[in-house]
């Protein structure tokens, strides 16, 4: 007959080399279970005298917690250890690029129409667009440019047919916004203009965003305070801004908006040629003639509008060099405003 | 306007910096374009004689000459062609220095050994002391010029010229009395004033004038002057005044005509007296009547332009150009001095009809001083007979409808109300007055003024509060906010902003470009089949550039080949604008959204399959776009043949009532052969109101009871479509169906030739109770049955 002792030593040792949990389980069997090799012992204590019974039970028994205690730290440890294999084999080099698309981007003189709408919109003032092939009264006529005024001189205008134009600025939509609406008025629109036009400073079609407040009591210094606060708000500096008079046929008085150079701080440089100041914005009173055409009561209101060039603008904010690259689309440009 | 700095001085008594002047002008509205110097800096030049000229003996094309500086003799080898003896020239010493430009340090004359002989110093043409931009020769002094003296004293070069761009409404400041009288208003600095004494009369010869259009010519005079001698030249004050302003010496009696433009700002004209026959007649001319004119040019005229006639044609366009036949000539010894005033409006955009436009139009255009023109007239007597001598006659003068004095009315209320500054009236009457507005009437309310004959731009109250705000200085007034009517507009919520269809673009991986809206025709042609109711430009920049677009696929297609000639291959670019057509003379201006994919699916990436991208990666990008729109606001896309797209990859998109929103698929394989393009382009183009369209959402109530899916997979023929497929099921599956989808289609061995397998995803809910196996399953067959008595379809097993 066996002795618990060595039983014991053995099943320990099996136990130790033991390399899956499922072997472990037939260890279990093959010593704890109902046919095991403890039980067979116990069952075999009737056989002994019965003043060794106590003692050799109680060697049997604690030989199985014994063997108990053995498996249950071994499970553990194999369970730790398949765990661990497992992580260190799904370790991954977490530095290789994410899967992803890649994102587009808007183009930079949108960013800036979107930009310059935000500002105005926060102030109340409402978006209106207008066709960009326009008839001669809304371009010429309603803002008080009469065929064969030296004013049209200005605008190197392309034509559809005689009466019939590109738009070469958006005050048109000004226009229409009063033709078709009620006073007062506060709106910009933003938009593509056309000129005949085509060099190192100028090409045929540009953008511009037009503004237009109508109400009862405005005055050119509210113009000022407008313009100035736009333009500080747009560049997010307290930058100096000053008015020079200047015509327009459509404003009375009429002013031009310079600011100081961004570029230089007002020292004077290449972008500003020298002067410091830098002609961003073109403003004034709207003519009252301009409003009587359009059916605005002129006894009780007036207003002011203003114009800037979003090309310029962008330019400025953005450093951009050379109009022409705007519309070139060349991704690798674009992408830079992405 | 260009104009000497040192001539307006002559006008007006100021000691500005050349730096306050231009900011002075700049800030009254005037606004400077650029200030350069006359010549360039240099010192050590003086006037001096030729006193020997002899050829070099070793070189043919220089001379070896004696200079004299009045007291000294020097010798010095001169290349100039026109070295002569006797002649006065600026004469550069040994040690002077000259300023090249570009370079930091000036050029210092030492002596030099030329072809071996010795040369101390160097006699200078206009263009190496930076008068003129390119001159041939030695510039020849005129002989008073005294031997020795510093050439920039003698010519007077510490002066710089002024140009000045000036908006259309300041025509009064289109000549020097002009500008000092502005600059006198601007500084209180005192203006000269000086009086033309009439010159004395000689002969009584004259010529009868008419004036037939009487609104359009309000004033004409004419004089003879007999026997000139055209071989005089200008003097050089003259000369260099001209130059200052921008203008060549021409000869006398066009360089004193072109003097009184600038110092006055009348233009006038001189015809050879001898060639003018019986009298003038300032008329319209009648239609198909020709002229030639001065610069050779023949045109045709109508009775849109004023003219001025002699008894047997027209003799010259009036405020514009002159007509050759009568001009002056070497040979003319008498001539006739013309000196109107023409109103704006009978020669504005007359010039620009015949591509032309000249100094004495854009002033007639903006309006001259009409009290100016016989002070103007004896200005140009006076000069002529100083400079080519002969005899006056006496001033003809005709007059048509003299403009009245512009009275204007100002409301001193009206300055606040405006400026949004308080000005008191005296003020306002000293600033008025200064400009040279009389006051006629004045009360605790109201000024009356009468504008005067040289300000066209003032005629209502605006335009005197105008020169007010000018003159007291628009930096002068203070910036305020303004406390208008809040005004809130309502949100159109249902609608989808641009914007947020633009930041889904660019979420999907488009980039956005901007292209020009004119494009050239024959990619228009090759893109979208025929030119059928587009719209061309009367006067495009150039033929590429000469068609407005009536699609955004060009343009697309344009920016696409400009990347991928730069070896950008992977490519995604939408723009949103206007499209241009033309139908029965109406024009449609309709707002779209365009894109375009190329290449493959996915950004490179260690990570990906390198599939290349097609029709259903647009589709879909297309079907996110317009699910911004809403869940219920219906889509269908419909296969289509379109110009331009390949006849099997091409759908045309439709909202619920069948009416078509955009279009969609792969460039027609031949277009992109034609195009160089070689790899396959996809395009998509939407109407933008209706991708903006939208409804606000509804809330319902969500069902408590489990979903019941079944999924189905049919084979039918390839060719029936699977959007008909899913309707039919769709509209057989009941009314709590509550989702649909394709989840596999198969074409291949496992199924016949000639079919396909396509496996569908159905989803029933009832919101209020459990649905049952045997209703799903009824609906289930009678689907399965319509399937096969429609499309003859089977069950796939």
């Amino acid at each position: 007959m066996v002795d618990t002792d060595s039983l014991l030593a053995d099943a320990l040792q099996a136990i130790g080399v033991a390399k899956e949990e499922a072997a472990l389980d037939a260890l279990r069997v093959q010593y704890l279970g109902k046919k095991g090799s403890f039980t067979a012992l116990l069952k075999a204590l009737g056989q002994m005298p019965p003043e060794k019974r106590p003692a050799a039970g109680e060697e049997i028994n604690a030989a199985k917690t014994e063997l108990q205690s053995a498996l249950e730290l071994r499970k553990a440890a194999l369970v730790r250890a398949s765990l661990d294999a497992k992580l260190s084999s799904e370790k991954i080099d977490i530095t290789l690029p994410g899967r992803r698309q890649n994102f587009g981007g808007l183009h930079p003189l949108s960013i800036t129409i979107d930009r310059i709408t935000d500002i105005f919109q926060s102030a109340g003032y409402d978006v209106a667009v207008g066709p960009e092939i326009e008839d001669d009264y809304h371009n010429f006529e309603a803002l008080n440019i009469p065929a064969h005024h030296p004013a049209r001189a200005m605008h190197d205008t392309f034509y559809v047919n005689p009466c019939t134009v590109l738009r070469t600025h958006t005050s048109p939509v000004q226009v229409r916004v009063m033709e078709s609406g009620e006073a007062p008025f506060k709106m910009i629109c933003p938009g593509r203009v056309y000129r005949c036009d085509s060099d190192l400073t100028h090409t045929p079609m540009f953008h511009q965003v037009e503004g237009l407040l109508i109400d009862e009591e405005v005055t050119f210094a509210d113009l000022k305070g407008t313009v100035v606060s736009f333009l500080q708000a747009f560049f997010e500096t307290d930058l100096p801004v000053r008015f020079r008079p200047s015509y327009f046929p459509f404003t009375e008085p009429s002013a031009e908006a310079d600011m100081g150079c961004v570029a230089c701080g007002g020292r004077g440089c290449r972008i500003c040629g020298n002067t410091g100041w830098l002609e961003v914005m073109g403003c004034g009173m709207v003519h009252p003639k301009v409003l009587e055409m359009s059916n605005v009561d002129t006894s009780k209101y007036k207003g002011f509008a203003f114009g800037m060039g979003v090309e310029r603008l962008a330019m400025l904010r953005y450093d951009v060099g050379d109009l022409r690259t705007y519309f070139e689309n060349d991704i690798r440009f674009l992408q830079q405003f992405n | 306007m260009k104009f000497s700095e040192l001539w307006l001085k002559e006008l007006i008594d100021h000691q500005m910096s050349s730096e306050n002047l231009v900011e002075s002008f700049t800030m009254a509205g005037l606004e400077v374009d650029g200030i350069v110097p006359v010549a360039r800096e240099f010192s050590g030049v003086i006037v001096a004689e030729v006193t020997k000229v002899q050829p070099h003996p070793d070189a043919d094309k220089l001379s070896l000459c004696e200079v004299s500086d009045g007291t000294h003799s020097f010798q010095v080898v001169c290349g100039a062609p026109n070295v002569k003896i006797g002649m006065k020239a600026p004469f550069a010493k040994l040690g002077a220095r000259i300023d090249i430009p570009g370079e930091d340090k000036p050029f210092t004359i030492k002596a030099a050994k030329l072809r071996g002989i010795e040369s101390n110093g160097m006699l200078c043409s206009a263009e190496e002391l930076g008068l003129e931009e390119k001159s041939e020769g030695l510039l020849s002094l005129p002989k008073y010029m005294k031997v020795g003296e510093d050439i920039r004293k003698e010519l007077n070069l510490e002066d710089k010229i002024i140009e000045l761009d000036l908006t259309p409404n300041r025509g009064d400041c289109l000549g020097m009395i002009g500008l000092a009288r502005e600059l006198g208003v601007l500084t209180r600095a005192n203006v000269k004033k000086y009086e033309i004494s009439p010159a004395r009369v000689e002969i009584s010869d004259e010529l009868p004038i008419t004036i037939s259009a009487k609104d359009s010519c309000p004033r004409y005079l004419g004089r003879v002057i007999k026997n000139i001698n055209l071989n005089s030249v200008s003097p050089y004050w003259l000369q260099e005044k001209l130059r200052r302003s921008g203008l060549r010496s021409v000869d006398p009696i066009v360089d004193v005509t072109n003097f009184v433009l600038i110092e006055l700002g009348q233009p006038m004209h001189a015809f050879d007296f001898g060639k003018l026959i019986g009298g003038i007649d300032v008329r319209m001319a009648t239609d198909g009547e020709k002229l030639t004119l001065l610069d050779g040019k023949e045109i045709v005229l109508n009775p849109e332009v004023l003219v001025i006639a002699d008894n047997e044609k027209p003799v010259a366009m009036a405020g514009i150009m002159g007509g050759l036949k009568t001009a002056v000539t070497d040979s003319t010894r008498d001539v006739y001095l013309e000196c109107a005033y023409f109103a704006p409006l009978a020669i504005a955009g007359k010039a620009r009809l015949f591509g032309m436009q000249t100094d004495a139009s854009h002033r007639y255009e903006r309006g001259v001083d009409y009290t100016l023109q016989s002070r103007a007239m004896e200005r140009a007597t006076e000069l002529l007979l100083e400079i080519v001598g002969g005899t006056p006659g006496p001033i003809t003068e005709a007059v048509g409808n003299l403009p009245k004095a512009t009275t204007v009315e100002l409301r001193f209320q009206s300055v606040k109300e405006v400026l949004g500054i308080e000005m008191d009236s005296d003020e306002i009457q000293d600033i008025i007055s200064r400009l040279g507005f009389s006051v006629i009437e004045t009360n605790k309310k109201v000024l009356t003024v009468e504008v005067p004959p040289y300000r066209f731009d003032v005629s209502i109250e605006v335009d005197l509060i105008e020169e007010l705000a000018r003159i007291y200085g628009y930096n002068n007034i203070p910036e305020t906010r303004g406390v208008g009517q809040q005004l809130l507009s309502p949100t159109i919520e249902a609608q989808v902003p641009l914007r947020r269809i633009r930041y889904q673009l660019v979420a999907l991986g488009y980039q956005e470009v901007v292209t020009y809206a004119f494009i050239d025709p024959t990619l228009s042609r090759v893109v979208l089949g025929s030119d059928g109711g587009t719209i061309p430009l009367q006067n495009p920049i150039s033929e590429d550039m000469s068609l407005m677009r009536s699609s955004l696929l060009p343009g697309l297609i344009s920016a696409y080949q400009y990347n991928s000639n730069r070896q950008r291959n992977r490519l995604r670019l939408f723009e949103t604008g206007l499209v241009f057509s033309q139908s029965d003379n109406e024009i449609q201006q309709t707002p779209m959204i365009g894109g375009l994919i190329s290449g493959q699916r996915n950004p490179e990436n260690w990570t990906n399959k390198k599939e290349v991208g097609d029709f259903y990666d647009i589709k879909g990008d297309v079907e996110v776009l317009l699910s911004l729109k809403g869940q219920s606001m219906g889509i269908r896309f419909v296969a289509a043949e379109r110009s331009g797209f390949h006849p099997g990859q091409c759908a045309r998109i439709e909202d619920m009532q069948g009416n078509e929103i955009g279009h969609l698929g792969a460039l027609h394989p031949a277009a992109a052969i034609q195009l160089g393009i070689e790899s396959t382009v996809y395009i998509f183009e939407l109407l933008q109101a209706a991708a903006e369209l939208s409804e606000i959402p509804r809330a319902t109530e969500l069902s408590k009871y489990p979903e019941v899916s079944r999924d189905l997979a049919i084979v039918i023929d390839e060719f029936v479509s699977s959007s008909a497929i899913l309707a039919m099921v769709e509209d057989k599956a009941g009314e709590f169906l509550v989702g649909s989808r394709i989840f596999d289609v198969y074409q291949g061995d496992a199924v016949l030739k000639g079919k396909k397998s396509i496996a569908l995803g159905l989803t029933w809910q009832h919101p209020s109770r459990t649905l049952s196996d045997e209703e799903v399953n009824a609906i289930i067959s009678s689907c399965i049955k319509e399937l096969q008595e429609q499309f003859n379809a089977s069950l796939r097993n």
